[in-house]
C-alpha cells in the first residue's frame, strides 16, 4: 500500500479535525492527518471547554443540539483525563428584562426537546450560593456539560488511529490541494479529498475566506471544590448595542471538576498579538466579580490567551470549497468548536458519502451566502 | 498601608544583591524604595540576620545591613511582585493589599530557587530542599536532636550543614554528586582567593566528624507518611541511612520570571545584562543570581554596580569591573565544578512524580514528545507553582523548554487582576 | 510585639515565639503534612521560600495560604488537610 496515498487527508488535529479523521475513519476510509505542534494545541487548548446547546440563531441551535447528542454517545469512550462533567448551565438574569429572555429561552429550547428549568430569584440563589443577592433569576440547562478538550482531541485522532489513520506530525502542510497535500519536509500525500480543519490558520492555506481571529482571555484558580456548581453565563447582551468591532468582556465562569474555577470570557477585534494584555484582563475578572464577589478573595494561578476562528454570519465552515475540486472545509467555529466538532465530522462524512444527514448541512456550507469569500 | 509608592529607583529582592544595590543607588541621591516577600532584608542567604544584634551578625551581612540602614532606603516588607499593569509599574500582593509600584528606574534582585530532581520518595513530608530545611529551621522548625542527611550538589550544601549542626541537628551525611576529582581542582582554585579560603577552612572546622562523601546521589526515601530513610548510591553500591530530614538541593535556579515578564532578555535561564548590568529593557538592571548563579560575593558587586549605574554614577561603577571580573571567574569555576552528572537522568521511575502540583508521573510525561504536548496532555506545570519546580527538573531530564510568561507569575488574588487605568479602548459587556 | 504567640492548629492550641511562620508552628506540633495532593498524597513544605506551593494551609478560613511566607499570629486558626 502506498504510504502517501489516502482516501481523505485532514490538516489540523485541532478538535475537529480529531473528530473528522475519527467520523472518516469509523466510515472505513483511509485517513491521514497532518499537525505541526501539540493536538489540540490551538484554539482547542485556549477555550473553555464548554458542550452547550447555542440560541444565537436557529442554525446555530441545530448544529449545537444535534453536537450534544453526539457528545452524550462518545462520553462513554473517553478517558478519565478528557474529565467530561456534566455540571450543566446556568444562564443568569440580573433584571425583568433579562427574565424576558429567560421565558424567551425556556420556550425555544422546552419546544425542541431540550430539557431546561427556569429558576427565580430563590431558585438562583440556592442553586448557586456564592452568586450575588438580588438576581432576577435565571435558566438551568442541565444536559450542558464542560470537558477538558486537548485530552478528548487526542482521544478522537486515537481512536481514528485505531481504525488505520496515519498521523503525520511535527510537519506543516505547506500546499492543500483538493487531491494534493504538500508537506514542509517535501513530501506529497494524494487524497480523493481533503479537509482543512486548521481553525484561524484556513485563510493561509485556503485563500479568499473571511475567518478572522477573535481573541479570547481566560484565567483559572486554585482548587476550590464547590465553589460554583454549573457552569455560569450571564445574559446581558441585551442591554448593549451588537457590537462587532468593539472589544468586549461577558460573564461566563466554569466549574472544573477538580475544583478549579475558570474565568471567561472576552472578545477582541484584530488584536493578532497572543500576550495577555492587563486591562483586558483585569474588566473580565472586574465583570466576573460583579456576578460572583466571592470569587475576589480566589487565587489566580494562570491566565492565557486563544484565537477563535470567527466567520461573518457566526456560523462555520462545513463543506466543500467552491471552485476547489476536493478540497472541503471545517472551520470557522468561534466559540462553540468544542461542542460542534463532533456534529461537524458527522456533517462532512454525510456529505462525501452522501448519507442522509440527522440535520440539514445547507446552513454551513462554504457555498452558502455571506461567508465573506472573495472569489479568485 | 498606601496602596502606591513611587520610587527613582524601585529594588525587587532584598537579598545581597538588592542590598548591595541599594547602597550603590543609594550615592545618587534619588528615593529608594526595596521591596521583598519577607519580613526583613537578607533574602535566602542572609535571612534572620537583619533581626539579629549588630554584634551577632554574620560577616558581611552584618556590615552590609549596617551600611544600608543608614540610607534613606525604604523597605517594603512582606510585599510579592506579581504583575505590571503597564511600563513603569509593577503591581505586589501584601497579606491584605495589592499596592502599585512606580519607578523611573528599576532593579531587578529576585535571586534564585533551588532545583530539585526527582526520585522515589522525594514527596514524602520531610525531604526538603536543602536551603529550604534551613529556611524552615531559621523560622522556627525545630531541628535540635533530630538526624539529616543533606544531599544533592553545590556549596549551599556545606553552609547547610554547617548551620544546621549548630542549630543542634545530628548531621549524619553531607552527599555530593561532584564527583571528588572535580571538586579537589576547585578546592585548589580557592587558593586564589584568601577570603574564599577562609570560608572554605571555617566550614570545614565547622563540619569536623561530619561524614561528607562525594560522587553519591539519593535514590530513594522511604517512610510511612513521613520521612524515615534515604538510600544513596554512588554508581556501584547502594546504602540506607534512616534520618527524620533530608536536606537536598542539586545547584540553583535563577528567578528569571519578572524580567521575562517585562520583556527583558533571558537566554538559557538568566537575564541578560550589559556592563552596567542593565537588562535588554532600557531602565531595568538585574544583578545577583537572576543574571548567572555565582553567589554571595558576585551578587553584591554586581549589585553595587547596578545600583551605582541606574543612578548615574558610571565612574564609581566602572571601579567596581575588576572585582566583577573576579567573582565572576570564581562563579564560573563553580559551575564547572559542581556540574550535574548524567546518572541523575536516570532517578526518577515511571511512577516517580514529577510535576507535584498536579501529580504527573514519569511515565505520563515520556508519553510525549515535547513539552508542550506533554503540558497540555498531562497538565504538568499548570499547578500554582506554575512550573518552578517541575520545570528546572524537567529541563535536566528531558531538556524541554519552559513555556511563555504570563500575568500573574505568583498566585494573587483574583480581585488583584482587575485595575481602572484610562484606555483609548472601549470595552462593553456583551456575551461569549 | 509579644515574645510568644498563641494560635490554633487542627483545633488545638499552641504557643510559638514570635516570628515562627505557620509551616514551622506545623512542625513544632509535630505535624509533618500540610497538605494532600491532589491524588491524596502526603505533603510537607519544601523549598522554604513560597516557591513549591507544598505548604499551602487554610488559615482563617482562607485556602493556599503558604505557611512558610506567613507567621503566626495571636488567635489564628489553622487548618491542614486531612492527615
Amino acid at each position: 500500500m502506498n504510504p502517501t496515498a489516502f482516501d481523505v487527508v485532514i490538516a489540523g488535529a485541532g478538535i475537529v479535525g480529531a473528530a473528522c479523521a475519527r467520523e472518516f475513519a469509523l466510515a472505513g476510509l483511509r485517513v491521514a492527518v497532518v499537525e505541526p505542534s501539540a493536538i489540540g494545541g490551538g484554539a482547542t487548548a485556549a477555550g473553555m471547554g464548554h458542550v452547550v446547546v447555542m440560541d444565537d440563531s436557529d442554525a446555530q441551535f441545530a448544529l449545537t443540539r444535534y453536537s450534544q447528542t453526539l457528545w452524550d454517545e462518545l462520553v462513554p469512550e473517553l478517558p478519565p483525563e478528557a474529565q467530561y462533567y456534566p455540571c450543566g448551565t446556568l444562564w443568569v438574569a440580573v433584571d425583568d428584562e433579562e427574565m424576558h429572555e429567560v421565558r424567551r429561552k425556556q420556550e425555544y429550547y422546552a419546544s425542541r426537546g431540550v430539557a431546561v428549568e427556569v429558576l427565580d430569584a430563590r431558585g438562583v440563589a440556592e442553586a448557586e450560593p456564592n452568586l450575588r443577592p438580588g438576581l432576577a433569576g435565571g435558566l438551568r440547562v442541565p444536559g450542558d456539560s464542560v470537558v477538558y478538550p486537548p485530552c478528548v482531541a487526542r482521544s478522537l485522532l486515537e481512536q481514528a488511529k485505531a481504525k488505520g489513520a496515519v498521523l503525520f506530525e511535527k510537519v506543516s502542510v505547506s500546499y492543500l490541494g483538493g487531491q494534493r497535500v504538500g508537506l514542509d519536509d517535501g513530501r506529497w500525500l494524494s487524497a480523493s479529498l481533503t479537509v482543512n480543519a486548521t481553525g484561524t490558520w484556513a485563510p493561509s492555506l485556503t485563500p479568499g475566506w473571511e475567518v478572522r481571529k477573535r481573541k479570547g482571555h481566560l484565567v483559572i484558580t486554585d482548587r476550590y471544590p464547590g465553589f460554583v456548581r454549573h457552569q455560569l453565563v450571564e445574559l446581558g447582551y441585551l442591554k448593549s448595542a451588537h457590537a462587532i468591532n468593539v472589544d468586549s468582556v461577558a460573564f461566563n465562569v466554569q466549574p472544573r471538576p477538580n475544583g478549579q474555577v475558570l474565568v471567561g470570557s472576552s472578545r477582541q477585534y484584530g488584536a493578532e498579538d497572543p500576550a495577555v494584555e492587563p486591562v483586558i484582563l483585569g474588566r473580565m475578572v472586574e465583570r466576573a466579580l460583579e456576578y460572583l464577589p466571592k470569587l475576589a478573595k480566589l487565587a489566580a494561578i494562570r491566565s492565557w490567551t486563544g484565537f477563535r476562528a470567527a466567520t461573518p454570519d457566526k456560523l462555520p465552515l462545513v463543506g466543500p470549497c467552491p471552485g476547489h475540486d476536493g478540497l472541503h472545509l471545517a472551520t470557522g467555529h468561534e466559540g462553540l468548536g468544542i461542542t460542534t466538532s463532533l456534529g461537524t465530522a458527522k456533517l462532512l462524512v454525510d456529505q462525501v458519502l452522501n448519507r442522509a444527514p440527522a440535520i440539514p448541512w445547507e446552513p454551513y456550507l462554504p457555498s452558502r451566502a455571506g461567508t465573506g469569500v472573495v472569489h479568485a | 498601608m498606601p496602596l502606591e509608592r513611587h520610587a527613582d529607583i524601585l529594588i525587587v529582592g532584598g537579598g545581597p544583591a538588592g542590598i548591595a544595590a541599594a547602597w550603590g543607588a543609594s550615592r545618587g541621591g534619588g528615593s529608594l524604595l526595596l521591596v521583598d516577600e519577607n519580613p526583613s532584608l537578607g533574602g535566602q542567604i542572609w535571612r534572620g540576620e537583619a533581626s539579629k544584634d549588630q554584634g551577632h551578625r554574620q560577616r558581611p551581612a552584618g556590615a552590609w545591613l549596617r551600611k544600608v540602614a543608614a540610607t534613606n532606603l525604604e523597605f517594603l516588607a512582606g510585599a510579592r511582585v506579581f504583575a505590571s499593569p503597564g511600563p513603569g509599574a509593577l503591581w505586589a500582593e501584601t497579606a491584605d493589599d495589592r499596592v502599585t509600584l512606580t519607578y523611573n528606574r528599576l532593579i531587578l534582585t529576585p535571586g534564585a530557587r533551588e532545583r530539585l530532581l526527582p526520585f522515589p520518595g522525594w514527596t514524602l513530608p520531610n525531604v526538603m530542599a536543602a536551603g529550604g530545611l534551613q529556611a524552615l529551621v531559621k523560622s522556627g522548625l525545630p531541628i535540635h536532636g533530630r538526624s539529616v542527611v543533606v544531599a544533592g550538589s553545590g556549596p549551599l550544601l556545606l553552609a547547610v550543614a554547617a548551620y544546621l549542626r549548630g542549630q543542634g541537628a545530628q548531621v549524619r551525611l553531607i552527599a555530593e554528586q561532584a564527583p571528588q576529582t572535580r571538586l579537589v581542582g576547585f578546592g585548589l582554585g580557592l587558593i586564589t582567593s584568601p577570603a574564599k579560603l577562609a570560608q572554605a577552612m571555617a566550614l570545614k572546622k565547622a563540619l569536623a566528624g561530619v561524614p561528607h562523601r562525594f560522587g553519591c546521589w539519593p535514590v530513594a526515601a522511604q517512610g510511612e507518611g513521613r520521612l524515615a530513610s534515604v538510600t544513596l548510591s554512588n554508581g556501584r553500591t547502594t546504602w540506607t541511612e534512616p534520618c527524620d530530614y533530608l536536606a537536598c538541593g542539586f545547584g540553583l535556579v535563577p528567578n528569571t520570571e519578572l524580567p521575562r515578564l517585562l520583556g527583558c532578555e533571558v537566554t538559557r535561564g538568566v537575564a541578560v545584562v550589559d556592563e552596567w548590568q542593565q537588562t535588554t529593557t532600557e531602565g531595568i538592571y538585574g544583578a545577583g543570581e537572576v543574571t548567572g548563579i555565582g553567589g554571595v560575593e558576585c551578587s553584591l558587586v554586581e549589585g553595587e554596580i547596578a545600583g551605582l549605574a541606574a543612578s548615574g554614577k558610571f565612574d564609581e561603577a566602572q571601579r567596581l569591573f575588576p572585582a566583577r571580573d573576579q567573582a565572576r571567574a570564581f562563579a564560573s569555576r563553580l559551575e564547572r565544578a559542581f556540574a550535574l552528572r548524567d546518572e541523575l537522568r536516570n532517578l526518577p521511575q515511571p511512577a516517580t512524580i514529577v510535576c507535584r502540583c498536579e501529580d504527573v508521573t514519569f511515565a505520563q510525561l515520556n508519553l510525549f514528545h515535547t513539552s508542550r504536548e506533554a503540558k497540555l496532555q498531562t497538565r504538568c506545570g499548570m499547578g500554582p507553582c506554575q512550573g518552578r519546580i517541575c520545570v528546572p527538573a524537567v529541563a535536566f531530564l528531558k531538556q524541554w523548554p519552559p513555556d511563555s510568561i504570563r500575568p500573574p507569575i505568583l498566585p494573587t488574588r483574583m480581585e488583584n487582576l482587575v485595575e481602572t487605568i484610562p484606555t483609548t479602548t472601549s470595552v462593553t459587556s456583551t456575551p461569549a | 510585639m509579644p515574645e510568644r504567640v498563641a494560635l490554633q492548629i487542627n483545633g488545638r492550641t499552641i504557643e510559638v515565639a514570635a516570628g515562627t511562620t505557620v509551616a514551622a508552628a506545623l512542625a513544632i506540633m509535630g505535624i509533618p503534612v500540610s497538605r494532600r495532593s491532589v491524588t491524596g498524597e502526603p505533603r510537607g513544605p519544601v523549598c522554604g521560600m513560597g516557591v513549591c506551593f507544598e505548604c499551602r494551609v487554610t488559615i482563617d478560613g482562607v485556602p493556599h495560604r503558604l505557611g512558610c511566607l506567613t507567621h503566626c499570629t495571636s488567635g489564628m486558626e489553622v487548618r491542614t488537610d486531612a492527615p
